[in-house]
């Protein structure tokens, strides 16, 4: 199939209906938040490297923490994902492209103005005007709603754009896999990324649109008189959490299920073993999502609700632990007897499996209520999710992009710079977020400006980490423009790794503008 | 477990020696064990998870790195083709099953116990606000007209917070101090976990307290007695805390909630006294708030001299309102605006609007009316009105404030 239809320069970008186009622009647009987010951590990481106000003040700082959330959650890790799904699901079940193309094109397009709408806010803070969102990310009433700065409306706005886009995009991913799968490729013969994407995209259509009622409740108590989370007017406060959490915990799971998808993929190629317990990890994965909407409240164990309620939502949170536990044993059971080779994208992915658990089981401390009401809004809690998200989701993401880099480009990425873009993060990460955990546990809570002395010794550390983790991303850039833009690198076979299988590597490398436009035959 | 802190803690030591002002032995890497009876149960729950967790980490992460030894090509091992078990995939459902069981016991048990406020001596309502605490002494042992309520304020000097210290380790004292003619002020024992009057209990009795909140959340935490509870505009929590015998002393925490601006100032302070001790106290700040009120009531008629105003004025501006306004006048524009050469602080006409911002707040500022004395509030209109080249020469006395223009 030629490219004959395809327009020129920009347009081609800003009308393109193309699944790789689109994957691209998505990965590309993931990238640059990323580094934007992790601007502004180490604006946080510089602040607090020292006691004292050192650079910037308080209101500025809070700004900071907030949106290096939002941007990091919506732009950095989100569209990875997508632009992931873009790429590689209809070259795994063996189709032409996504079913819906049109709307892939506008989910894309509406992320740069959702962005622009947010970041702008945080320009003209720091060029002297009034203030960015500066309520952290989780947004509570009523430090957002009665005390939110006026730029709350348009994070309202961009946090609406943001779902359209998500929701958007999960309907094309459920479409595409329920209609454009190849004769052949039952549901349970998919590839564990294409299963873990779909339950994800079911989990966005489910909370999306509750993420989208909060934001509307707060603009109505906001601007046209309702009280829903003011309880001078009959409202309530801790009604809002519920809501943002029935959201935001789905949302967790949002941010990882892909990239266990992606680890399943890695883990037996470089392994040269079958992925160990195909169906239970289907099964957990699907468990995971159904739990995950039934331990919301674990975000708010302090806030005073019933003992039923605690004791209830502790239950749920601590069984969670079950499917995780058994995505890791069989990761690990893949591995085993194996015969292992340590490329780049293995690297990333064994650090995913062991950061990633240290991560579930701090979470699994964090379930204990009576322990989480002195754990709950410390460092501790930053660090745990940081190792989800950082050495979790976003180690899970890098490692998808090197394993399939070659395929995408056709030639064997900078393999060197590569191997010191691993090292340099797992030596820093760790550096940056194993320390939160003991200042967490001395009694240091999140999202302070300033800290008392005896954390002094541990936050210069930790900012130590964080800006050898900030730097160390540079090598990555380095290596996507060197194998994207400069095509420079030797040129791969159509099966790039060794051990690789899969529909995706049946095509040639790079791969082909359109994909399967014949189906091919799944036995 | 003591082997695996003290080996972290040397790692620790080794990665940033060479760095360091502060001692090493304040550190402090483990969750407080506490001094109640409840923050000691959690503390061992704390230590059964964490332990729970080693070990299956140990298990987990030793298997897979005997496997990345042994398992690899560079050592010509070949691979297995075995890839389904229904055994163990049943063994590694069922074993973490039954151990989060075991877990949930003791948990259930400490929560259970947490849960009781029934039978206390002494009920103390905790309000937050941005971004201080208020205690007010509702009940003591069947007395509930004791009429004693405080607030309790960062007592850290706002110097300590705004110079950056450098002085440590790798920069050298005066290097970096953005402001060339700056001191760098040593920093308190208790930077920001100090207060001007904390909170006081009697120890060896159950205290209930009911927390609350004016404006935004908060959440009152102090770490050694196990109690963290958010403080929720509209409604009141319960928690309850027990001191024991023998325990008497301070007890330091924080807010635990982003809460605003100053959320990071807003420390919680609590000083357990023995009983007799705490009785005495009680009846000593009932006496000086009764005094207090009696001589508000009476400097509402006094008059002032200008002088006598503006010292007072400065020095209740620089601990009330500079943290948001500056020591400047300045402000931090636009969401902290200037009082120097603005108009509401400088034309005659503004003057009741001027009072009614400060009895009553605007925006993001809250009302004063009820944490200042007439004399003390007068003394911050005034000195507002002169300071910083305003010099409007407007004298504003204690009857002018106490009410809304």
């Amino acid at each position: 199939m030629g490219d004959h239809h395809k327009p020129s320069g920009i347009k081609r970008w800003l009308l393109t209906t193309n699944h790789k186009d689109i994957g691209s622009m998505y990965l590309i647009f993931s990238l640059v938040m990323f580094l934007i987010g992790g601007v502004m951590a180490l604006v946080i990481r510089a602040e607090l490297m020292f006691p004292g106000l050192q650079l910037v003040d308080p209101n500025f700082f809070n700004q900071m923490t907030t949106v290096h959330g939002l941007v990091m959650v919506f732009g950095a890790v989100m569209p990875a994902f997508v632009g992931l799904a873009n790429w590689l699901i209809p070259m795994m079940i063996g189709a032409p492209d996504m079913a819906l193309p049109r709307m892939n094109n506008w989910s894309f397009w509406i992320l740069p103005f959702a962005f622009t709408i947010l970041i702008s806010s945080v320009i003209t803070s720091a060029l002297g005007g009034p203030s960015a969102p500066n309520f952290g990310w989780t947004f509570y009433a009523p430090l957002s709603t009665t005390y939110g700065p006026a730029s709350t409306d348009f994070f309202i706005f961009s946090v609406h754009l943001m779902g359209i886009s998500s929701i958007m995009g999960a309907i094309n991913v459920i479409v595409t896999i329920f209609n454009l799968r190849a004769p052949g490729m039952t549901l349970m013969k998919m590839p564990l990324f294409v299963w873990t994407w779909l339950i994800t995209a079911y989990l966005l259509i489910a909370v999306m649109p509750v993420l989208a009622g909060a934001v509307t409740m707060m603009l109505t108590d906001r601007h046209f008189g309702t009280s829903f989370f003011d309880a001078a007017g009959g409202g309530d406060p801790v009604l809002f959490q519920h809501i943002f959490w029935f959201f935001g915990h789905p949302e967790v799971y949002i941010m990882i299920l892909p990239s266990f998808g992606v680890v399943s993929s890695i883990l037996p190629t470089f392994a040269r073993k079958p992925l160990f317990g195909y169906s239970s990890m289907v099964y957990a994965t699907a468990s995971i999502a159904f739990l995950s909407f039934v331990v919301w409240a674990h975000h708010m164990f302090t806030v005073g609700m019933p003992l039923a309620g605690n004791l209830f939502f502790m239950y749920m949170t601590m069984l969670i632990a079950v499917p995780t536990g058994v995505k890791v044993f069989n990761w690990v059971a893949t591995m085993w007897k194996g015969s292992m080779t340590f490329e780049v994208p293995m690297l990333f992915s064994l650090a995913f499996v062991i950061l990633f658990t240290i991560g579930g089981l701090s979470g699994l401390m964090l379930a204990i209520t009576p322990v989480d009401q002195q754990y709950h809004d410390t460092y501790f809690v930053v660090a745990h999710f940081h190792y989800v998200l950082v050495s979790g989701a976003i180690f899970g993401i890098i490692a998808g992009v090197y394993y399939w880099l070659p395929k995408w480009t056709g030639v064997m990425f900078n393999e060197t710079l590569a191997k010191w873009h691993f090292w340099s993060s797992v030596i820093t990460v760790n550096i940056l977020f194993f320390p939160m955990h003991f200042v967490g546990l001395a009694g240091m809570p999140r999202r302070i400006p300033d800290y008392a002395l005896q954390f002094a010794d541990f936050n210069f550390l930790i900012s130590l980490g964080g800006f050898g983790f900030g730097l160390s991303q540079l090598f990555l850039v380095a290596v996507v423009w060197q194998a994207c833009f400069k095509r420079k690198g030797k040129a791969v076979t159509d099966q790039v790794w060794e051990s690789a299988e899969g529909l995706e590597w049946t095509l040639p490398s790079p791969a082909p503008y359109h994909s399967f436009t014949t189906p091919p035959l799944v036995k | 477990m003591r082997r695996v802190i003290h080996w972290t803690h040397l790692l620790v030591c080794i990665v940033i020696m060479g760095y360091s002002g502060l001692a090493w032995s304040e550190m402090q890497l483990d969750l407080t064990p506490g001094v109640t009876a409840i923050s000691q149960q959690i503390y061992g729950l704390h230590r059964l998870m964490f332990i729970c967790c080693v070990v299956i980490g140990v298990l987990v992460f030793g298997a897979m790195f005997y496997s990345m030894l042994k398992h690899r090509k560079s050592q010509g091992h070949k691979a297995a083709q075995f890839h389904e078990s229904m055994t163990v995939e049943i063994i590694w459902t069922v074993i973490p099953f039954i151990i989060l069981i075991l877990m949930a016991i003791p948990a259930t048990k400490v929560l259970i116990a947490m849960n009781d406020t029934s039978e206390a001596a002494l009920t103390v309502k905790v309000v937050g606000s941005q971004w201080k605490w208020h205690y007010e002494y509702l009940d003591y042992e069947g007395n509930n007209t004791i009429e004693l309520g405080f607030f309790s304020v960062l007592s850290t000097p706002r110097e300590q917070i705004e110079t950056p210290i450098r002085s440590a380790g790798l920069f050298p004292v005066g290097l970096a101090s953005f402001s060339g003619d700056r001191v760098l002020p040593d920093k308190s024992n208790d930077y920001l976990l100090e207060v001007d009057k904390p909170l006081v209990i009697p120890t060896g009795k159950k205290v209930r307290l009911l927390i609350t909140a004016d404006d935004v959340i908060h959440s009152w935490w102090v770490p050694d007695f196990g109690v963290k509870k958010d403080a929720v505009p509209g409604f009141i929590n319960e928690v309850w805390v027990k001191v024991p015998l023998g325990k008497e002393g301070i007890y330091r925490g924080q807010c635990a909630e982003l809460c605003g601006k100053d959320h990071g100032f807003m420390p919680v302070v609590v000083e357990a006294k023995s009983p007799q001790a705490f009785d005495q106290w009680l009846a000593d700040s009932r006496e000086t708030q009764r005094r207090a009120a009696e001589e508000a009531a009476n400097s509402v008629e006094a008059t002032f001299t200008f002088d006598e105003l503006m010292s007072l004025g400065e020095q209740e501006y620089l601990a009330k309102c500079s943290a948001c306004h500056q020591a400047n006048g300045q402000g931090l524009p636009p969401t902290f605006p200037a009082l120097a050469d603005a108009a509401i602080a400088k034309e005659a006409s503004k003057l009741g609007e001027h009072i009614n911002i400060v009895r009553n707040g605007k925006g993001a500022m809250p009302g004063f009316k009820d944490t200042l004395s007439p004399k003390a509030f007068a003394a911050i209109i005034t000195y507002e009105r002169n300071a910083w080249g305003n010099d409007t020469g407007q004298i504003v006395q204690p009857k002018d404030v106490i009410q809304d223009h």
